[in-house]
């Protein structure tokens, strides 16, 4: 989902970015309080970002014949809301951006915006609709985890076809053209974050079911294992 | 069921990632052709297919540093992973610990 540095013209770069920028912002005043209000959940906060650091770092063969790597951003905002992973997603993507050559500065603000904001509201809406209709938690998570990664792609298709359409079919030309490299590619990978991320899950379930109850994440009183 | 579930799950994911290796075939290279390279990143060709899409387009800016080689950038992105998987263990070590000091006292 990295579009490369300096392939979006300066102005949808500005654009992307002024957009993103207010979610950034209030997503570290959200960090922050946590940080001092609730410092036991600190170490969670940690596991989110450290789970999007692997994640993100995976780049994963695909039945397309191509590569691409899941984002791992659903797990924090089941956990915390979504807003706390658009920082999040911004240091991963200014660390790939500087050091690997991957993504770039002027398309941080649309990398931001698929990855660390659409993603991350993607899974929190569908996993708050999934409890509502009373599917099982382990589901909830996993499509969650998986609907918003593949939001994430179908985000960057988007922002490439707006700016580039094509010649012929215009903007539906081009995003069926982008999609067709990025959503397509990123569904199995899709399947394994959302796996991945009932894995991290369950044994949040195990460890941390005390601080799970306080973020309502969780309801009703753990099962005993036996 | 409910015990292996964390294994099942991992199993699936190793599967999903070992798949399209078997399944997808190399094509064969056209005559007077290059090699047809397969795996290679979706964000690469995106950037080529932006290139196709409008040829005249100039990319207006470079990244600062670039990866001198394929190894130094695997290197980061090995880093990368490291960073956050050593803290999931952390986590994952310390909970552990805390249960069973727990069931103890």
């Amino acid at each position: 989902m990295h579009i490369m540095e300096g392939f979006l013209p300066a102005s949808h770069c500005l654009g992307w970015g002024l957009a993103s920028l207010p979610f950034v912002g209030y997503g570290v005043r959200v960090v922050q309080k946590i940080i001092r209000e609730k410092p036991q959940q600190r170490m969670l906060l940690g596991v989110s970002t450290a789970f999007t650091f692997v994640l993100s770092a995976l780049k994963m063969p695909s039945v397309t014949g191509s590569c691409s790597h899941p984002t791992g951003t659903g797990l924090g905002a089941i956990l915390f809301g979504p807003v706390v992973m658009a920082p999040i997603g911004l240091v991963v993507l200014v660390f790939q951006a500087l050091l690997l050559a991957h993504g770039g500065l002027t398309t941080l603000g649309a990398n931001v915006f698929s990855m660390a904001i659409v993603g991350p509201f993607a899974a929190y809406g569908i996993f708050r609709l999934a409890e509502s209709l009373r599917l099982p938690f382990g589901l909830s998570v996993f499509l969650a985890a998986a609907l918003a990664d593949l939001m994430t792609y179908v985000t960057t298709s988007v922002q490439l076809a707006l700016a580039f359409p094509d010649p012929v079919g215009g903007f539906w030309g081009s995003l069926a053209k982008f999609a067709g490299i990025f959503a397509i590619t990123q569904i199995p990978l899709a399947i394994s974050e959302g796996l991945l991320t009932v894995v991290v899950f369950n044994a949040l379930k195990r460890f941390n079911y005390q601080e799970l109850h306080e973020m309502k994440v969780v309801t009703g009183g753990q099962e005993v294992r036996a | 069921m409910k015990r292996y579930q964390n294994i099942l799950l991992l199993a699936a994911v190793a599967l999903l990632i070992i798949l399209p290796l078997v399944i997808v075939e190399k094509p064969e290279p056209q005559p007077g052709q290059k090699e047809v390279e397969i795996f290679t990143g979706a964000d690469g060709q995106a950037k080529n297919l932006v290139s196709k899409l409008q040829p005249d387009y100039k990319p207006w800016f470079e990244p600062l540093l670039q990866p001198p080689s394929d190894e130094v950038a695997s290197l980061l992105f090995a880093l990368q992973a490291a960073l956050g998987a050593g803290f999931i263990g952390y986590w994952l070590g310390s909970s552990v610990t805390k249960a069973k000091f727990k069931k103890i006292s």
